[in-house]
């Protein structure tokens, strides 16, 4: 356990930003989980459990940012459809909660969820076999969107598809995924997608201990994604990848192979994007194929791109800057928002190149060259 | 296809000086019609600075690109030391067995430090499963510093490379090409854009150079070549002109006739 510790502190060793961040949010769920579960409900310092699920969502999401970053930031693949493997770990853990439902749907049959017995359905289609095991369910979090990331990936890589071109595929591959899974005869519920859950692992996912569970460990996700993605970019592994999105074909006139690089950054990526899917299912209740949609995986990119692009931290920052304002002007200004997050992002672009991290980066140097200005 | 086999390293054979380490026999290269190479017969021996010149569009980069395994020929052989044919090989297997390349423009990674870049150019276990989990060895250190040395860029080792001027981005690639412990250095125009200072100290880093490993440089600038020079290779429209010292490459006729217009 000590070497863990010591090996987790090593991984950290110096960024600063990084343990700011992952220090504020521990510090924030330590505190909203206290609120919501020790002070009486009529108190000013109680939390509400929808804000619980609130947070617990903006870490699922600030996963997937990071997982996006790894990639966009440190290899230079910009996927515009990395939501389809974040709703391809949701599906799997939405399979899971329906599977959990039993007879407690409204059709009350113990053998199809509601939607296929709605659709007429006999059996259960072959590829819903095994959901009701927890632990193959999360075997197939991880397993379903590495394998699509590996086969797609492993055709584009190895036929030298880079940037706009690559970037345009991912967003076709999204894409016809949504549609796939709009298509009721697919057997995910069509457009519908799946809900109505109960419960998981056999406790009530509407009580307050529940979401706590589930918002701490989102936020354990986070932070194992987090010391994951640092230990592989801190590795040689991280250098070569840099040095592939600074200048790729130099790296493989090195000796070594891109294609390899890219893909094992690519699957693990997306591995990080399934899990954070399937930790956002069962505190947002739904999943449904508009996760697939172009639109998602782009705000996605914008997240990384406010937050500041291959820091890591500033993918957090970014995904909950951005979906702080969205819950905030979606309920107050429902009609701006789309306008405020293109400009936001318009902004960012032209006046902030590395996001909000290079923002207060900036400020620093000048505060620092004020201060030696000063004093001399 | 064998293009991923890289283990006939025991055909290179005896690397002593003088012996055949690279080998271009009746080499074709057309684009559209256009013979950037036509049957180009060229040897390079071990321990050899060669220096290679010719006109724009006499094949220079070309057959560069033949021998890293870029471009592939028309017809023609192209043999590493006594029996590897490199036509069966892919970029990265010969980079591996021994051929590194500088490029004329410097494409250091600008985001590395010089320490960094070099690191990466070592020779090693390429493959990203060794590389996620390498350490650096006392050894391999050893190696960069000795390298860091020779090309002048100690006092830069932390320093991003980024910073550094024209003429030392073009160190630090040789330096790289270095790492690769190679046996055969491919250089392309080095000492293109450096001051006279730079280009007199790249001059005495690729003699030293030369001592263990053969160096082929492709240059315009003939007095550079005056200054470092044994045996000069004279390109004309993708074939060998003239071959042999530089002073009777300067005094041969069709040479004249080609460059001078005489």
């Amino acid at each position: 356990m000590k070497t863990n510790i010591s090996l987790v502190q090593q991984i950290l060793q110096k960024d600063k930003g990084g343990k700011i961040v992952l220090l504020m949010l521990f510090f924030v769920v330590v505190f909203v989980a206290i609120s919501n579960l020790l002070i009486p409900k009529d108190s000013f310092f109680y939390i509400s459990t929808y804000t619980v699920t609130l947070l617990g969502k903006y870490l699922a999401f600030a996963l997937l940012a990071l997982a996006l970053d790894l990639v966009w930031g440190f290899i230079g693949i910009l996927s515009l459809g990395h939501g389809a493997f974040f709703a391809l770990g949701g599906y799997s853990m939405g399979m899971y909660l329906m599977r959990q439902i039993g007879d407690r749907g409204v059709y009350g049959n113990a053998e199809l969820p509601d939607f296929m017995v709605f659709m007429n359905l006999k059996e259960l289609p072959w590829f819903w076999c095994g959901f009701d095991n927890f632990f193959f369910a999360a075997f197939m979090i991880a397993f379903v969107p590495a394998l699509l990331a590996f086969i797609f990936g492993w055709l584009a890589f190895r036929s030298r598809v880079t940037g706009v071109y690559l970037s345009i595929i991912t967003q076709a591959l999204t894409y016809a995924l949504m549609l796939a899974f709009f298509r009721n005869d697919m057997g995910f519920g069509g457009n519908n997608g799946l809900t109505d859950f109960k419960d998981i692992l056999g406790f009530d996912l509407q009580s307050d201990g529940t979401r706590i569970s589930l918002l701490v460990l989102s936020f354990l996700a986070l932070l194992g994604g987090y010391i994951v993605s640092k230990y592989i970019i801190n590795s040689r592994l991280g250098r070569v990848c840099i040095a592939i999105r600074d200048t790729e074909s130099r790296v493989r006139f090195l000796g070594y192979k891109v294609e390899q690089y890219k893909l094992f950054i690519f699957v693990v990526s997306a591995i990080l994007a399934g899990i954070a899917g399937a930790l956002y299912v069962p505190q947002v209740g739904i999943i449904n194929p508009s996760v697939f949609s172009p639109m998602f995986s782009i705000e996605l990119v914008i997240w990384v791109a406010i937050g500041g692009r291959g820091t890591l931290y500033g993918a957090i920052i970014g995904a909950f800057i951005v979906n702080y304002a969205s819950t905030y002007f979606t309920s107050a200004l429902p009609e701006v928002w789309l306008y405020a997050l293109g400009g936001l992002f318009v902004i960012v672009t032209l006046f902030l190149p590395k996001g909000a991290v290079g923002f207060i980066k900036k400020l620093n140097l000048k505060k620092y060259t004020e201060v030696s200005n000063a004093s001399s | 296809m064998l293009l991923l086999e890289h283990d006939n390293t025991d055909n290179i054979g005896e690397l002593k000086k003088g012996n055949r380490i690279l080998y271009l026999d009746d080499v074709t290269v057309s684009f559209d019609g256009f013979k950037a190479l036509n049957s180009l017969s060229l040897t390079i021996e071990y321990e050899e600075l060669r220096c290679i010149i010719g006109a724009n569009g006499a094949g220079k980069s070309t057959m560069m690109d033949v021998i890293t395994g870029k471009t592939r020929p028309d017809t023609g052989n192209v043999v590493f030391g006594q029996a590897v044919d490199l036509l069966k090989m892919d970029e990265p297997a010969i980079a591996q067995i021994g051929i590194g390349r500088k490029f004329q423009k410097p494409t250091v990674f600008e985001g590395h430090s010089v320490f960094e870049n070099l690191e990466l150019a070592m020779k090693g276990d390429k493959r990203f499963f060794k590389t996620l989990f390498a350490c650096m060895s006392g050894e391999q250190r050893d190696k960069i510093e000795e390298a860091m040395v020779l090309i002048g860029l100690k006092d830069f080792y932390k320093k991003e490379a980024s910073i550094l001027s024209h003429g030392q981005k073009q160190w630090l690639e040789i330096g790289m090409l270095l790492m690769q412990d190679p046996k055969v250095l491919l250089v392309d125009e080095p000492v293109a854009g450096m001051t006279p200072g730079e280009v007199e100290k790249t001059g005495q880093i690729l003699t030293d150079l030369s001592k263990n490993h053969s160096v082929v440089v492709v240059e315009h600038d003939m007095e550079f070549i005056r200054s470092i020079a044994k045996k000069v290779t004279v390109l004309h429209e993708g074939s060998v002109l003239a071959e042999g010292s530089i002073k009777n490459i300067q005094e041969n006729e069709k040479v004249r006739k080609v460059y001078l217009g005489e």
